[in-house]
């Protein structure tokens, strides 16, 4: 392994200040869950067509698998732990179950991450809109109907309360 | 589905990425927004020797208009393409196409100049490029250039981009008033790769076709302009006859490909399918701008 290059980095995980040697090669997604034990983001075709794997890398939801480690230097990372920790999906969460939005469970951290997104930006959706969001995140159970109840549900709670 | 060991490289500016492509070559490659070149690295398709990241430089972003084209920086997202309101009052057509381009969390990471540099086939900026008539500058150590999209894009991921050159940014020029475009592409789900897709601009004098560009992508090799489609509608109304004769006139404009998402025959057929549908709101648009005007 020694001519592995290697370099450092320092980020922000879930609020909380990482430091870590890294090889340039690692992508984002097997550091968070190797070397930080973030096995939330799910690994699942790893080369970006799944979604499972998505993260918030400076507010914005991303592919974790095709970003490396080392380009998240500096950047403030929110994983589904984090998120799911700050109450900021508390609603949707509880709008996945109401709704029976998952069974295996494998996509739901994705889709979660996604669906935030689209939530956060507080405007009115329709349903063909919700799905073309979640478009880039493959649930294999579902058949989406039911992630999409529970994403349309969730954002028109939010808009009655704002 | 672990890259090959590579070095990386953060660069820190220009001149730095041009001192590494002259040294490199084609050992190296730059990564934009990574959205294709990471599964290619992910699956080994692609193994340089050196990374260069050009994603820190900030002389590369941004999007200006200053008497003069719209200027569009190489790693600028194509999340804030589609939000730019200097892209919606002066580039329409790169708006409408914008939602097409893969799906939000690509979008929020991939870049505009990225997807012109690589040429995919079947992406929508190298269609709008083309169709907008955009210049793409490119600097090596020996100096900058600019080239016309017209001549940019050779083949099959194939481009004028020397292997020494970088990608800087591209210059889009002003449509001219009464203009109206028309984006509309084909694709088995949202966001995936399109089958079938044109990027339509035109010059109107009243409700006739004064001049325009016809771009088709997704079904061949590069983007590419229909000129016979364009002899077929320039000088005449926009309507159902002169639409039918723009697709029929695609048998000598296009040479579709055939893969695994359709057959040459069908892309062929799909491309008529969008001529008729996006004259159709083209002329929508041109008679809106009249009675707005």
């Amino acid at each position: 392994m020694s001519d592995e290059e290697h370099l450092p980095i320092s980020l922000t995980v879930n609020g909380e200040r990482v430091t870590r040697m890294v090889p340039v090669r690692q992508h984002l997604v097997d550091f968070l869950r190797t070397d930080l034990g973030l096995t939330g983001s799910h690994l699942g075709c790893e080369h970006g067509v799944c979604g499972a794997c998505s993260v918030r890398v400076d507010g914005a939801v991303v592919r974790g698998c095709l970003m490396l480690a080392v380009q998240a230097d500096g950047t403030e990372v929110v994983t589904i732990e984090g998120l799911a920790e700050s109450g900021e999906i508390a609603d949707l969460q509880e709008g996945f179950v109401a709704r029976n939005a998952l069974q295996c469970g494998f996509c739901t951290p994705g889709m979660l991450m996604t669906a935030a997104e689209l939530l956060a930006a507080g405007a009115p959706a329709t349903r063909e809109e919700i799905r073309t969001h979640l478009s880039g995140n493959y649930c294999r159970c579902t058949g989406f109907h039911a992630i999409v109840d529970a994403v349309e549900t969730t954002l028109a709670a939010r808009l009655k309360k704002s | 589905m672990k890259p090959r060991k590579f070095s990386y490289v953060r660069a820190g500016s220009v001149a730095e990425v041009l001192e590494l492509l002259d040294r490199y070559g084609e050992d190296a490659r730059v990564l934009a927004g990574g959205q294709s070149l990471m599964p290619t690295l992910n699956m080994r398709l692609s193994e340089p020797k050196v990374l260069i990241d050009i994603n820190r430089i900030e002389a590369l972003k941004g999007i200006s208009v200053r008497d003069g084209p719209v200027r569009i920086g190489t790693v600028t997202r194509h999340a804030e393409v589609m939000r730019s309101a200097i892209v919606a009052e002066h580039l329409p057509l790169i708006t409408e196409a914008m939602p097409h381009v893969a799906h939000v969390a690509v979008r929020n990471r991939g870049t505009f100049g990225g997807s012109i540099a690589l040429a995919d086939p079947a992406a929508e900026m190298p269609a709008c490029a083309l169709a907008l008539g955009a210049r793409l500058v490119l600097e090596s150590v020996g100096g900058r250039r600019s080239i016309a999209a017209d001549d940019y894009f050779k083949g099959l991921y194939d481009t004028e981009r020397r292997p020494d050159e970088l990608l800087v940014e591209a210059l889009i020029p002003v449509p001219k008033p009464n203009t109206v475009s028309v984006f509309m592409e084909l694709a088995r789900r949202h966001g995936d790769f399109a089958i079938a897709g044109v990027a339509f601009q035109l010059q109107m004098e009243g409700d006739v076709v004064a001049d325009g560009r016809l771009v088709y992508f997704g079904s061949e090799e590069k983007p590419t302009l229909a000129k016979g489609a364009l002899a077929a509608i320039k000088g005449r109304p926009l309507g159902e006859s002169s639409a039918e004769a723009a697709a029929a006139a695609l048998d000598g404009d296009l040479a579709p490909i055939s893969s695994a998402q359709g057959s040459a025959k069908m892309r062929l057929h799909l491309q008529r399918v969008l001529t008729r549908r996006a004259l159709a709101v083209a002329r929508e648009r041109a008679s809106g701008r009249a009675k707005a005007a």
